[in-house]
């Protein structure tokens, strides 16, 4: 109690003195120590947390669900991260989704502005807030591929496409997954990241999970019969080659049967 | 007496046939001569009666493929008879009646290909070109019979294109496509066939749910399940019960054109995200849950049918009613209620 007391008030004023540091400085620009130690720690977790994610996600993960009065262009929203554990925080931060420039934009596959070092220290600060669950480690290798198919089409094709090249869904963009980890694609799938559902355990069993990853990871290389994948996008492209191709390939054929092709 | 009368009328009647098509025969012959005396620009092609049996076998053969639209239209049934076969019909179809005019224009048209340049226009050589087109056809010794062929085939393919209108009703009956698996106490199976609790329904993720014991591929069967905070929704009045615990159950089939409702939007952060929805992947038709599937954004006329839930003993959902409309894609008069099989 007492220990955590502390951590508040030293982040209250972190907070405090990292934003009127943010103020002189360009808006997107990542705020660290100016001395940083040379491992990662939950206690350098807390000063980058102050200094770049306090604003949206309050202080100590407390969450800002009003809009602040008088917080100019940043509204300074956002959930809180009390108790979503390691598993999340790594997730947003090792694929570039947060830090989030406004957080009225979907967050998105970007930069990773965070080294490793770092990106352990804030995930072991957020775990430290409550109890949540931890980073998965996934065992694509020991999934089955016709199963990872099947679940993938049942549960993630409607968004992701499938072949998981993406797509869209009413207010947002659904990201391709060429280029996902097995451990984001784990998280994600239990988080459900902004406009995604979110799967327990209950409707996908890790050992399913383990399939619908080795499913993922074999989309990066479809196998694609025939010869040529265009772009594995589905029926729009297919249909503009089919008929660039076919509506020649009837041209000739009538040509051909009005004997001109022989003059 | 009677059958004598009838002997009496057959021989009259076949030998003015004889008699008429001798006299006939006679004009063609004179005509043939005047023709022939006119010296013709093309020269007369040797006739090919196996060609022309040809074109009325492919001919025969398209027709066949043309009727046969028909009868799958008729027997047609989701489980027994493959809805490939319709267009598989048709498509052969068209390919016999191609394969029939390419004989006639390789085999039976006589081709005249002018060196000169295209004439211009001057009375005495368009009568010239009508000619030559004429002649072309001099091949041709059974006229009637191929035309004949064609009209049949032409006739069969315009009942096979009408034959859909049927469906428009009062014909045919089209009381099977209302009718679905639900009625009050089915209860709710997921793919495998597991009943599914109304305690492990989940808030923030969708169940695809089907009826217990029925086929799972029947457009009235699958559903899509989400959890909500039973004290946002705003159900309307008649609905006030469907909803146990927050649980809603709709129709998976979209009300455009039939795709499967498969996208479930959830806002990880619901204070400036956009609210949750049911989204169909093929036109992005988006469905409302709170209100009872209205429609918010997309193609879709009108809203996604619910399916009344109640929860047993067991703690198991089981359906309560039937759909509050119909389910499937919109046609004429969908606005009626289905029925219970």
């Amino acid at each position: 109690m007492r220990r955590s007391g502390l951590m508040a008030a030293l982040t209250a004023c972190l907070a405090l003195g990292v934003v009127g540091l943010a103020a002189a400085q360009p808006g997107s620009g990542i705020v660290r120590p100016t001395t940083e130690p040379a491992k990662p720690s939950v206690e350098l977790g807390a000063e980058l947390y102050a200094g770049n994610c306090a604003s949206c996600h309050g202080i100590a993960g407390s969450g800002i669900k009003t809009p602040r009065p008088g917080a100019a262009d940043i509204a300074g929203e956002g959930p809180p991260l009390r108790g979503v554990g390691a598993l999340a925080s790594d997730f947003y931060l090792r694929t570039g989704y947060m830090p989030l420039s406004s957080p009225h934009d979907q967050p998105g596959p970007d930069r990773v502005l965070f080294n490793d070092k770092e990106i352990r220290s804030i995930v072991a600060y957020v775990a430290s807030l409550g109890s949540g669950p931890g980073i998965p480690n996934p065992k694509p290798d020991s999934g089955s591929l016709a199963e990872g198919l099947q679940q993938f089409t049942l549960h993630c094709a409607g968004c992701h496409q499938v072949v998981a090249r993406g797509g869209y869904v009413t207010g947002a963009v659904v990201p391709p997954l060429q280029s996902a980890t097995p451990n984001e694609i784990a998280e994600a799938v239990r988080i459900g990241p902004y406009l995604m559902p979110r799967f327990p355990s209950s409707q996908i069993s890790d050992a399913q999970l383990n399939s619908i990853i080795k499913y993922v990871l074999s989309t990066r290389h479809p196998d694609n019969r025939g010869g040529w994948g265009i772009g594995n996008l589905g029926p729009i492209p297919e249909g503009l080659v089919t008929w660039w191709i076919a509506v020649p390939l009837l041209l000739i054929a009538c040509m051909a049967v009005g004997r001109r092709l022989y003059r | 007496m009677r059958v004598w009368r009838w002997l009496v009328a057959i021989a009259t009647f076949l030998f003015g046939r004889r008699v008429r098509q001798e006299r006939k025969r006679a004009k063609q012959r004179e005509k043939r001569q005047e023709a022939e005396a006119k010296d013709p620009i093309v020269a007369q092609g040797s006739p090919e009666r196996g060609a022309e049996n040809l074109v009325v076998a492919l001919l025969g053969i398209a027709s066949l493929f043309a009727l046969g639209f028909v009868v799958v239209y008729a027997l047609f049934s989701p489980a027994g008879i493959p809805n490939e076969l319709l267009g598989i019909c048709l498509g052969m179809c068209f390919l016999f009646v191609g394969g029939a005019l390419t004989v006639v224009a390789k085999r039976l048209v006589v081709t005249e290909e002018l060196e000169d340049d295209y004439p211009e226009a001057h009375p005495g050589q368009q009568k010239e070109i009508v000619e030559i087109v004429r002649e072309s056809g001099s091949r041709i010794t059974r006229k009637r019979l191929l035309l004949g062929a064609g009209a049949a085939t032409a006739g069969a393919v315009g009942l096979a294109a009408i034959t859909p209108a049927l469906s428009l009703g009062p014909i045919w009956d089209t009381a099977p496509l209302d009718q679905t698996p639900w009625r009050r106490g089915v209860r709710l199976v997921d793919e495998d066939g597991n009943p599914l609790s109304a305690n492990g329904v989940a808030a923030g993720t969708f169940y695809t749910a089907f009826p217990e014991g029925a086929n799972n591929e029947e457009i009235g069967s699958s559903l899509i399940v989400v959890r909500l905070d039973p004290s946002k929704l705003k159900l309307p009045a008649s609905r006030a019960n469907w909803a146990p615990g927050g649980i809603l159950a709709f129709s998976k089939i979209c009300t455009h054109a039939g795709c499967a409702v498969a996208l479930y939007r959830k806002p990880t952060f619901p204070v400036i995200e956009p609210k949750p929805a049911l989204v169909c992947p093929c036109h992005y038709s988006t469905f409302d849950p709170y209100t009872g599937g209205d429609v918010i954004y997309g193609p879709a006329g009108r809203p996604l049918p619910q399916l009344p839930l109640m929860v047993d003993d067991a703690g198991d959902l089981r359906a309560a009613g039937n759909f509050s409309a119909r389910v499937g894609p919109s046609w004429w008069n969908v606005r009626e209620a289905p029925t219970s099989e």
